[in-house]
């Protein structure tokens, strides 16, 4: 009986996940106490980044002038995207380079918002570049001019890049 | 290299590994900030993709009619995320209300079916598996397809915690042909079974498990570790043929395998078939010496020669054991002096460390951090785990700590900055504001004027309102004369009177006829006249705005500013206290562990010491003897 209930507690160290492994090293109220200290603090800390999050959006890109840029993949986009770089009224406001898991992350459904800034209303001409690799390993190269029009409000565009092209959406 | 990638596979396996989130993108985005949510969870990058989804929800929730907002669409999916990337992140208590949230909300099947699978984990891995049971037994209807298998893996695991063993043998029995549980459950039902009481079917289990045919890593890996937990019960119980013939079944590149060949040679040993025991034992000598089961085939090679009498063989090879025990006794020592300075710590803590997926190995090459491939054990064990990514965590939120820091003070500066520029401009701006107020507001009442009474003239028409401004003099000057004429001293020349009346005629005729034309004339204007209102009305608003911007932009953020400074500093004083106790615990730890491998290789030492005189004194007699005997 004592090898079977060795084997049992062997196969559950194995398979059960942490909480389990814990009770059964005799470490666990100091453990658990942590635990749940940790998850406090990371709380209140998501809490003081929400708040900050709203006082700078407020102090740096007020609703009148905000404008922000988000880039995406068209649906089912193979090709590899290595670097976009994008002007704003012939000056240069964003350039990024990707990492494999922002990659993934595009490819995926996610959205990077790559600028926030001010701009004045009125018509703005917005200039992207993006690089990358195709399926086959060939270069691709893509740029495109675009006219935007801001009003009194904040404004967003979506710039949807894909293989053929680039999709500029106001949203 | 390949006893990297073997301690890898291990950590890997057997350590709990965060579970990757199950939300995906909804199929058409309709809120972008909801899109950069997902891309920041898509990286595992939890704590942004909590507080950006965090700050999405509590606008959502104060809009007035959310059905307008962005959002709607994806509520639901939002609201179950929140909980998903808690979870991920280790805030089981937040996740748990969380998910209760969409639990008890207006929630599909699936949906609510999915988040109580997912509670019923958390409880799980939180050791409350009465819990858990209660949220499994509140899965009813359709479950989503892919949830099924590990739904059901899940309901076992439970069961076989609750002591129902039962009902966890009737469950693995269906989950046998499961492609992603392949081994898993297999073993798991061995185990049930024991847990039964039906020996004899759970050996056979186990054993049909150890034969498992895949080319999954991780079956694969399972079904070493079937195997060798078989193999040492038979080995135990002295069915040593049977035992040797299961360990065998153990490849010889997986984790399992320095175990398993140090088992098998004590299952030829155990028949005294010390030349077979010396082919697992000699491959396993040869392996990385950090290993325990290496170490202990360093004494059992020679113990085998030993046996096989070949002392002096014996001897050099307890020898070299000795020399290895020495040498990895100083690194052990060494390691427990690095680690009590603080450089294990220092070490999980690097940036680039934490982007390599073979940290372990990178680790071990840092100058004075400890030799980790004797932690690897410890480092795979899931409060381990649990406690290094607390640990992580905790850092990482002190340096975003200290990242705000410096930001609010550069948001004072900026605030400053505004202040001292705009305060001096302001007032000349709001008098001559003012001034420009107060004039527009009469032009626009005299607009208002000149509406009304265009539209008085419509009901009842009075040309000489449209009368023009030479019209106007003219009919006066006519209008003089006839009074000048009328009270001279003298009669009127008739045909003077018949001139006057005459170009009275024709300016009355005029003033008539053209009245709907210049009423039009005058509409037209009017309306030129209301585009240049709009555009001014629309100036005014502006600089309104832009006034009240300016304000704004620099006033009414001390208090906020202070405040969250406060919190800063408090949280941080709070992180530095668990950073501390955490690393403790890790660092207490990682000196236990390497301080039991530092005994038992002082053991280890002892032994060979004795055994190498032990051996020298064989082997001389026995040379003696065969010089006697010459």
């Amino acid at each position: 009986m004592k090898t079977i209930i060795c084997m049992i507690t062997i196969g559950l160290l194995l398979l059960l996940p942490a909480g389990i492994c814990f009770s059964q090293q005799g470490g666990q109220p100091q453990a658990k106490g942590l635990d749940e200290q940790v998850q406090e603090i990371k709380s209140d800390v998501l809490a003081i980044a929400a708040e900050l999050d709203q006082l700078e959006e407020k102090l740096l890109f007020p609703s009148h002038t905000q404008c922000a840029l988000f880039i995406s993949l068209a649906p089912a986009e193979t090709f590899r995207l290595d670097a976009v770089d994008i002007s704003l009224d012939e000056r240069p406001v964003a350039a990024h380079i990707y990492s494999f898991k922002e990659l993934e992350a595009l490819q995926k459904g996610g959205v990077q918002r790559i600028f926030t800034g001010n701009i004045s209303s009125g018509e703005h001409r917005l200039q992207v570049l993006f690089r990358g690799q195709g399926e086959s390993g060939s270069q691709v190269e893509r740029r495109q001019d675009f006219m935007v029009s801001k009003g009194i409000g904040p404004a967003f565009y979506e710039l949807v890049l894909s293989q053929q092209g680039l999709t500029l959406k106001d949203r | 290299m390949d006893r990297i990638v073997i301690i890898l596979i291990a950590v890997l396996f057997i350590a709990a590994p965060a579970r990757a989130a199950a939300t995906a993108a909804p199929e058409k985005l309709e809120d972008l900030y909801l899109g950069e949510v997902l891309y920041y969870a898509f990286q595992e990058d939890w704590f942004e993709a909590i507080a950006r989804l965090d700050g999405e929800l509590a606008q959502y929730h104060h809009l007035d009619e959310p059905q307008l907002d962005t959002l709607y669409p994806h509520i639901g999916l939002a609201e179950f995320a929140v909980g998903d990337f808690e979870l991920a992140y280790r805030m089981h208590q937040r996740a748990g209300r969380a998910i209760n949230a969409v639990i008890n909300g207006n929630v599909s099947d699936p949906v609510r079916n999915e988040a109580l699978y997912r509670l019923a984990r958390i409880y799980f891995q939180k050791s409350q598996p009465v819990n858990a049971q209660q949220a499994l037994d509140r899965i009813r209807g359709e479950v989503p397809q892919r949830l099924q298998a590990d739904l059901a893996f899940l309901r076992a695991q439970v069961a076989m915690v609750n002591g129902r063993f039962d009902v966890a043998v009737e469950l693995l029995n269906r989950l046998q042909n499961e492609k992603g549980l392949q081994g898993f459950a297999g073993y798991n039902l061995g185990i049930a079974l024991l847990g039964t009481g039906n020996e004899q079917a759970a050996w056979q289990q186990l054993d049909q498990t150890g034969q498992l045919q895949s080319s999954e890593r991780l079956a694969l890996a399972m079904r070493d570790k079937t195997n060798l937990v078989l193999g040492e019960k038979l080995l135990a119980e002295g069915n040593r043929a049977v035992a040797k013939d299961v360990l065998d079944r153990v490849r010889l590149t997986g984790p399992f395998s320095d175990r398993a060949l140090l088992s098998s040679g004590w299952a030829d040993a155990g028949q005294e078939h010390f030349e077979a025991a010396l082919i697992p034992w000699s491959i396993l000598a040869k392996r990385d010496v950090t290993d325990s089961a290496v170490q202990e085939a360093l004494l059992a090679v020679p113990y085998a020669y030993g046996k096989l009498g070949v002392y002096s063989r014996a001897a050099l090879l307890y020898g070299h054991a000795l020399e290895v025990f020495s040498t990895e006794i100083d690194r052990l020592s060494a390691s427990i002096s690095s680690i009590r300075n603080g450089y294990f710590l220092d070490a999980l803590t690097r940036p680039e460390l934490q982007q390599d997926a073979d940290w372990l190995v990178r680790l071990r090459a840092l100058p004075e951090a400890p030799e980790t491939f004797y932690l690897v054990d410890l480092m795979a064990s899931n409060d381990f785990q649990e406690g290094l990514r607390n640990y992580l965590d905790l850092h990482q939120l002190r340096l975003r700590l200290d990242s705000w820091t410096t930001d609010l003070a550069a948001f004072e500066q900026l605030i400053d900055t505004r202040r001292r520029y705009y305060e001096p401009l302001l007032p000349a701006i709001d008098a001559r504001f003012r001034q420009l107020d107060s004039l527009m507001r009469v032009r626009l009442d005299q607009r208002l004027q000149i509406e009304k009474r265009l539209q008085s003239l419509l009901v009842a028409p009075r040309p000489e309102l449209l009368m023009t401004a030479a019209e106007r003099t003219n009919k006066d000057r006519l209008n003089q004369l006839t009074r000048q004429l009328k009270e001279a001293a003298q009669p009127l020349p008739a045909a003077m009177l018949e001139r006057i009346n005459r170009l009275q005629g024709v300016l009355d005729w005029t003033i008539q006829t053209d009245f709907d034309q210049r009423l039009t004339a005058t509409y037209t204007r009017l309306e030129t006249l209301n585009n240049d209102v709009a555009a001014l009305q629309q100036q005014y608003a502006a600089f309104v705005r832009v006034r009240q911007a300016a304000t704004q932009s620099y006033q009414g953020y001390q208090q906020t500013i202070l405040s969250q400074r406060n919190r800063i500093v408090a949280a941080r004083e709070r992180v530095d206290k668990l950073l501390a106790r955490q690393g403790h615990q890790l660092e207490e730890q990682a000196v236990k562990e390497l301080q039991q491998r530092l005994a038992r290789l002082e053991e280890f030492r002892i032994k060979a010491r004795f055994a190498m005189a032990d051996s020298y004194d064989r082997a001389a007699l026995e040379q003696g003897q065969e010089g006697a005997g010459q």
